[in-house]
C-alpha cells in the first residue's frame, strides 16, 4: 500500500496499469488499494505542482505566525478550526515554540494578505499577536526545486 | 626492442582491446541516442555525502592519508560489516581503501598470482577480470554459466576446472552484466571447493547492496572463508559514486599487506575528499540507499516486462541494475543486433559478447535511467525487433 501511494504522491498521473508492472502487484489488486485509500482520505486528493511564476501570476505568499490563547476544553483546536476556514489560510499547523500556530496566506496582492491578517486574523479573541513574514523567493517547493538543475552527462557506454 | 619490434610489451599486447571501442565513434556522431548502456547509477551522488565532501575541503582535507587509507573510515567499515555481514576485520591490518574496486581487482590478482597460475572465471563476467589476470601474468579458465541456472556460477563446474596450477576463484556477484545473485547453498558448496583445494577466493561484491527481494550473502562470512577470501567492493554503486574512486579490500593480514605493497607505490592512496565523503555514506547513507534500491526495483520490474512483451526473453533479475535479454530470436549476433539498434533506432545496449563467449546471444540493458527514458527505449527496441524477427 505505501509502495503504491509513494508512486501517485510523485506522479498523480501514474496508471494503475504503471503502477503494477512497478509493484510487481496485479491490476485489480492496486485498483482495490486505491479505491479503498480514496475512499477513507489516504487519498486526499490529485493536483498538479504549478510554477506561477513562469506564466507571470502574481501570487503573495506570506507565513504568518499566529500566537494564541489556548482555550479551556477545546485546546488549540477551536481557534484553528476558526483559522483554516478561511480560503485564503493555505495551510494552518501548530508548532512548537515562540508562537503556536503557522499559517500560510496565499493572495493575489500585498494588501489582499495584510488585510486579510489585520481584519480577519488578529481580531480573533483568542489571537494575541501575529507577525507576518512575506516571501521573497521560492527555492523548492514541495520537494521540487523550482530552477532548472543541470544534469552532468554521463559516459553512454561502459562495460 | 622486442622480436616483434613492437614498442608495446607482449604483454599488453596480448591483452585483446575491448570490443565496444567502435560504438564510442559511432555514438560520438549521433543524436538523440536513448542509453542503456551505461554502467552506473543516474542518480547524483546523495547531497548529505557531497556535502561533506565539499566540507573536507574547507576544512582542508588535502594532503595524503595513510597508505591504508584513512583509520576512521576504516574503523568505520570494520564495524560496518561487522554488522551488516557478521564478519570482524582488524581496521588496522585487515582493510585496505582502494581507488575503486577496479584497483582492488588488479592488486588482488598482483599479490597472489606468479605467472602461469589459474584464475577461474565465470563466463560472462565484469570486463575487467581476464584483463587484470592477463597483466598479473596469470591465466584465465573460463567456467560457463547460462540462462538454465539464471547465470550463476556451479560450483561442480568450478571443480571440474581445477588444475595443479590453480590459484584462485574469481567471483562477481550479483553480476554486471546479468543482473545474477548467487544462493547461499551453491556458494556453501564453492566455498567446500576452495577448502579442498586450498584455493583463493576473490569476491568483487560491489553490488552487494542492490538486491531485489533477496539477501546478499558475504562470501567471506562463510564458515572458514574469511581466511581464504579477498573481499572487494565499494561505494561506487550503492552509494552513486562511481567518479569519487573509493573502494576497499578486506582480507587476513598477510594478503592485505601484500595488496598495500603494490598500492603504496603505484597509488600512494585513495584520494582523500572521497575518503572523507565515504565516511559520511557509511554513516548516514542507508536511508538514501533504501531509496534508490526501492527506485531499481521499479525500473528493474518495468524492464524485464517491457522486454519479454517484445520477445527479448529474460530471467528475472535479482542483483545490480541490469537486464540480460536474450536476442536469440532475431537471428543476429550480439555485436550486430547492438550496432543496428543503435544506427536504427537510436537505443544503445552492450553486446553480451564483451562480457566473454556465454554472454553471445545476449545483450545487457541497464535500468539506472529514467522511468521516461526506459519506457522510450522499450518502444524503440519493440519497433526493432519486429522488424528483425528471424523469418
Ligand atoms: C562488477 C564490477 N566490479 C567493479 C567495478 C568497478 O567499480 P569501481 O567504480 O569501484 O572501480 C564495476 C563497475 O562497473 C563492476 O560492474
Amino acid at each position: 500500500m505505501k509502495e503504491i501511494l509513494r508512486i501517485l504522491e510523485r506522479d498523480a498521473r501514474t496508471t494503475p496499469q504503471q503502477i503494477a508492472t512497478r509493484t510487481g502487484k496485479s491490476l485489480s489488486q492496486v485498483k482495490r488499494a486505491i479505491k479503498k485509500a480514496e475512499g477513507d482520505r489516504t487519498i486526499l486528493k490529485y493536483k498538479t505542482v504549478i510554477n506561477w511564476d513562469r506564466v507571470g501570476e502574481e501570487q503573495v505568499w506570506a507565513l504568518v505566525e499566529v500566537k494564541v490563547v489556548p482555550q479551556r476544553d477545546v485546546g488549540f483546536d477551536a481557534i484553528a478550526e476558526r483559522i483554516y476556514r478561511f480560503p485564503e489560510a493555505r495551510s494552518v499547523y501548530l508548532v512548537s515554540g515562540t508562537y503556536d500556530l503557522a499559517v500560510l496566506v496565499v493572495g493575489s496582492t500585498m494588501q489582499e494578505v495584510a488585510g486579510f491578517v489585520s481584519q480577519k486574523l488578529a481580531p480573533l479573541e483568542s489571537v494575541q499577536g501575529t507577525v507576518t513574514h512575506f516571501l521573497l523567493k521560492r527555492y523548492k517547493e514541495d520537494g521540487e526545486i523550482l530552477g532548472v538543475e543541470e544534469r552532468p552527462k554521463r559516459v553512454p557506454l561502459m562495460p | 626492442m622486442n622480436p616483434e619490434g613492437s614498442p608495446i610489451s607482449r604483454r599488453v599486447r596480448e591483452v585483446s582491446p575491448s570490443g565496444i571501442r567502435r560504438f564510442f565513434d559511432l555514438l560520438a556522431s549521433m543524436e538523440g541516442v536513448i542509453s542503456l548502456g551505461v554502467g552506473e547509477p543516474d542518480f547524483v551522488t546523495p547531497w548529505r555525502i557531497r556535502e561533506a565532501g565539499i566540507y573536507s575541503l574547507e576544512r582542508g582535507y588535502t594532503s595524503y592519508t595513510s597508505n591504508y587509507g584513512l583509520l576512521e573510515l576504516r574503523e568505520e567499515l570494520a564495524s560496518y560489516l561487522a554488522g551488516r555481514y557478521g564478519i570482524s576485520y582488524d581496521p588496522h591490518r585487515e582493510l585496505l581503501i582502494t581507488v575503486g574496486v577496479s584497483e582492488g581487482i588488479d592488486l588482488a590478482l598482483r599479490a597472489v598470482l606468479d605467472p602461469g597460475d589459474e584464475v577461474i572465471i565465470h563466463d560472462p563476467s565484469y570486463v575487467s577480470y581476464v584483463p587484470c589476470t592477463v597483466l598479473a601474468g596469470g591465466v584465465f579458465v573460463p567456467v560457463p554459466t547460462n540462462i538454465e541456472n539464471d547465470f550463476r556460477v556451479r560450483a561442480q563446474d568450478i571443480e571440474k576446472r581445477i588444475t595443479p596450477k590453480t590459484k584462485a576463484i574469481l567471483l562477481g556477484y550479483p553480476n554486471n552484466p546479468t543482473g545474477a545473485v548467487m544462493d547461499r547453498e551453491e556458494l556453501v558448496k564453492i566455498a567446500q571447493v576452495a577448502q579442498r583445494h586450498n584455493l583463493l577466493v576473490i569476491s568483487d561484491e560491489v553490488y552487494d547492496r542492490l538486491v531485489y527481494g533477496v539477501e546478499h550473502t558475504c562470501f567471506a562470512s562463510l564458515p572458514g572463508m574469511k581466511e581464504r577470501t579477498i573481499l572487494l567492493s565499494g561505494f561506487s554503486k550503492a552509494y552513486a559514486m562511481t567518479g569519487w574512486r573509493i573502494g576497499y579490500a578486506a582480507a587476513r593480514e598477510e594478503i592485505i599487506e601484500a595488496m598495500m605493497k603494490i598500492h603504496q607505490y603505484t597509488m600512494m592512496c585513495a584520494p582523500t575528499m572521497g575518503q572523507m565523503a565515504a565516511l559520511e555514506a557509511l554513516r548516514a547513507g542507508d536511508a538514501d540507499v533504501e531509496q534508490m534500491v526501492a527506485e531499481y526495483d521499479q525500473r528493474r520490474r518495468i524492464m524485464v516486462k517491457g522486454l519479454n512483451d517484445i520477445g527479448l526473453t529474460c530471467f528475472e533479475p535479482r542483483g545490480a541494475f541490469y537486464t540480460f535479454p536474450s536476442i536469440k530470436g532475431t537471428g543476429l549476433s550480439s555485436e550486430e543486433f547492438a550496432e543496428r539498434l543503435l544506427l536504427e533506432d537510436k537505443v544503445a545496449v552492450v553486446p553480451g559478447s564483451t562480457f566473454g563467449q556465454c554472454g553471445e546471444g545476449y545483450i545487457r540493458c541497464c535500468y539506472a535511467t529514467s522511468l521516461v527514458e526506459i519506457e522510450e527505449a522499450l518502444e524503440r527496441m519493440a519497433r526493432f525487433v519486429k522488424r528483425h524477427q528471424a523469418r
